[in-house]
């Protein structure tokens, strides 16, 4: 019988677990990313992976903090199906080899973080995503999944209506090639990096593959629900684990006072801080009390970026923070099966919204929803019909489209205007947004998008031209920027993340 | 502030900010001084591992190393320089591969101990950055060298309780790999997370003698010893 060929766009959690259960199954499997595999943005969480598994706990107890925190917009099957297969889903990392902390008991350790009724986020000390990422990259070399790094996303290839395969650009060489399947899979992220400097995620989380795929004809679903995690550094936004909070942290206004329930959900805790900050106050995050032994066995990694990060040891001061965005709760609308509008893609991970995180995701859902959807994605992706694998195809319109983004006589720097795209969005669609801003913010989009034409690529050097990935990177931001704006627009009362005044 | 960039010679830019990142001042150089300058970066957090670069001959995370002005920037060493800042990652993670370094699962449940955990928490702080294969000395003479990294990966895996059977990965270290290995810690020096694969190495050799594999060196000065 002839093997499914399937192509998975991204490398980080999603797209690792999709590459495994698919390849298992078996199918040829060849992933695509940006970078390098354990590049990805899955290696910056830290707290957790929630699953009911101990005797305070129980499957109905997540689904009904779940539920509640994504105040109606989780869809309760999706939520019911999740924190189902969360303990088999531990059960899994465990038996790849994730080295999850242990109790005195030998037991998987459980951490509380913020919405939660029991202790429910199984972690590797604060390294939780850095963990899961390298034993599944581990994993995927050993069931033999195909790496093939520095491409880019530039397209989807779609005859009618089904989805044949992708174009990337080949970072090294800046040609364009082309990969085709009977069924692909996008594991490509979230869109926070958008908010620059106002964001926990890498520069480079622009959400490519959401618009890719929505240009191609794909749904958007909830991209208004931007997630902003309330303790990021202040001077760098270098995220500080809700885990600190969940291990006993409190937050303190200029008057080293608490003002706040510091485990309620990261919507009302953020808007909280924000509040403080708009009447001028500095806002910490104190986690002296714990004492220094138990800081360096549990929140190692926190101390050590305050200490590089921020000049301060958080063993002796209290760490400056502000909130900034982190977790993109919208995304590629997707069926129960992770089936896209598009016959034969599917998606997995941070760049879909599976219904289950609703308009405020909770701490430790987001390491649990990757591993769970994306094995379902994986399992539907295999159904997909083996048809023959089209021939090449005509890329002439992608190549045009990349020969014109190099301008030579460009007179507008992209990155000033990058800049002005990430802080026009953290002040108007941010964590308080009302109509006004938000008209404001579409109008200074559809402004930049005009200025596009006299921006462009300088860098005639087509060997690994990274001036020509952050252009692209640019474009896909300004794209997603305004659809963003746009659904906001469209919600015009409060849920969760999205607050109007 | 001055600091100088190797490309294809060495470039100097000056940088006009307070007490910057390396990568604060790579991004200020690409972004308004020289748009041609290429380099890798992603997470800005000390996580990710892409953007490890020499900074006056050792090797630092760009977005971890402060500067004071004046340092030379390099690409990392012993791997093709593909532009710039940018190194080819191919070859240096092929070893990984090689030597196995993954956990097979097994059908009936094995607890990974607490005290399990523990001795391989600083191994699997692993970021893959490359700083120790680009500090070490041995690819000068010998390009099959298994990376640094990749030592402190499969001691990773063979301290685990979950790994039944150690010989497989003990077997493929035994080639180019553990006594090949000068135990000089240049690459515990360079590592951002404080891991020293020298040590691994030292208890890779432990692990390999009490599983009885012999130490090729040893052999050779009893073989030389009985000739006269």
């Amino acid at each position: 019988m002839q093997n499914s060929k399937i192509i998975i766009v991204g490398a980080g959690g999603a797209g690792l677990v999709a590459a495994i259960k698919a390849k298992e199954l078996g199918a040829s499997v060849t992933v695509l990313c940006k970078q390098r595999p354990t590049n990805s943005q899955t290696c910056m969480a830290q707290g957790g992976i929630n699953a009911a598994i101990n005797s305070a706990d129980s499957v109905e107890l997540h689904i009904q903090d779940t539920l509640k925190s994504a105040l109606g917009k989780a869809d309760s099957k999706m939520v019911e199906l999740m924190c189902r297969a969360a303990p088999e889903a531990i059960e899994w990392l465990d038996k790849i080899g994730v080295p999850f902390s242990r109790d005195s008991s030998n037991t998987i350790a459980q951490r509380m973080l913020g919405g939660a009724s029991a202790a429910r986020a199984c972690y590797a000390q604060d390294y939780t995503g850095l963990k899961i990422l390298h034993t599944l990259y581990d994993q995927c070399l050993r069931v033999g999944v195909e790496f093939v790094c520095e491409q880019m996303l530039i397209d989807l290839i779609v005859e009618d209506g089904i989805c044949r395969g992708v174009v990337t650009l080949d970072i090294r060489t800046s040609s364009l090639q082309q990969f085709h399947s009977n069924a692909t899979i996008l594991a490509t992220g979230g869109y926070c990096g958008l908010y620059g400097e106002y964001s926990t995620n890498a520069s480079n989380t622009t959400g490519d593959g959401i618009a890719v795929a929505l240009r191609s004809g794909a749904m958007s679903d909830g991209l208004e629900f931007v997630q902003f995690h309330p303790t990021a550094l202040k001077n760098s936004s270098v995220l500080i684990s809700e885990s600190a909070r969940g291990e006993g942290g409190y937050l303190l206004d200029s008057n080293m006072k608490r003002f706040t329930d510091e485990l309620d959900a990261r919507d009302k805790v953020a808007r909280a801080i924000y509040d403080k900050m708009i009447d001028g106050e500095d806002v910490y995050l104190d986690i002296t009390h714990l004492g220094e032994d138990f800081i360096d066995k549990h929140l190692p990694q926190e101390r050590k970026l305050s200490k590089l990060y921020e000049n301060i040891d958080p063993v002796d001061k209290p760490m400056p923070i502000r909130p900034v965005a982190h977790y993109s709760m919208g995304g590629i609308q997707c069926d129960n099966q992770t089936q896209t509008a598009i016959t034969a893609l599917f998606v997995a991970g941070e760049c879909a919204n599976h219904k289950v995180h609703g308009a405020n995701r909770l701490g430790g859902n987001s390491l649990l929803e990757l591993v769970v959807f994306a094995t379902i994605a994986a399992e539907n992706a295999l159904k997909a019909p083996i048809s023959q694998i089209t021939s090449d195809i005509d890329l002439t319109n992608n190549k045009e489209f990349i020969d014109s983004l190099f301008n030579e006589n460009a007179t507008i720097n992209f990155y000033h205007e990058r800049r002005l795209l990430n802080s026009t969005m953290y002040s108007h669609v941010g964590i308080k947004r009302s109509k006004t801003k938000l008209t404001e913010a579409l109008k200074i989009v559809e402004q930049m998008s005009q200025r596009v034409e006299q921006m462009g690529v300088l860098d005639t050097n087509k060997t690994y031209n990274t001036e020509l990935v952050e252009f692209l990177e640019f474009l896909n931001s300004l794209y997603l920027s305004r659809q963003i704006i746009q659904a906001a627009l469209k919600r015009e009362s409060s849920c969760g993340a999205h607050y109007m005044e | 502030m001055t600091i100088y960039i190797k490309r294809d010679n060495l470039r100097e830019y000056e940088i006009p900010l307070e007490n910057p990142t390396l990568l604060q001042a790579l991004k200020y150089i690409k972004s308004e001084l020289d748009r041609t300058l290429s380099y890798n970066s992603s997470c800005g957090s000390s996580v990710c591992g892409s953007c490890a670069v020499r900074v006056d001959s050792k090797e630092r995370l760009a977005c971890a190393h402060r500067l004071v002005g004046g340092e030379v920037i390099e690409p990392l060493r012993n791997t093709k320089v593909i532009r710039d800042l940018v190194v080819d990652s191919h070859y240096p993670l092929s070893f990984n591969q090689k030597v196995q370094t993954w956990l097979i699962p097994q059908s009936d449940k094995i607890e990974l101990t607490q005290e399990s955990e523990a001795a391989t928490k600083l191994q699997s702080n692993c970021i893959l950055c490359m700083a120790c294969f680009s500090a070490c000395p041995v690819y000068e003479v010998n390009h099959n060298f298994i990376a640094p990294f990749t030592f402190t990966r499969a001691l990773r895996y063979l301290k685990d309780a979950r790994c039944k059977d150690e010989i497989p990965i003990l077997s493929l270290l035994q080639t180019d790999g553990i006594y090949e290995c000068t135990l000089c810690g240049e690459c515990s020096a360079a590592c951002p997370q404080d891991i020293s694969s020298k040590d691994d190495v030292v208890a890779l050799r432990n692990l390999s003698a009490m599983s009885g594999f012999v130490d090729p060196n040893f052999l050779s000065s009893f073989g030389g010893g009985l000739e006269f």
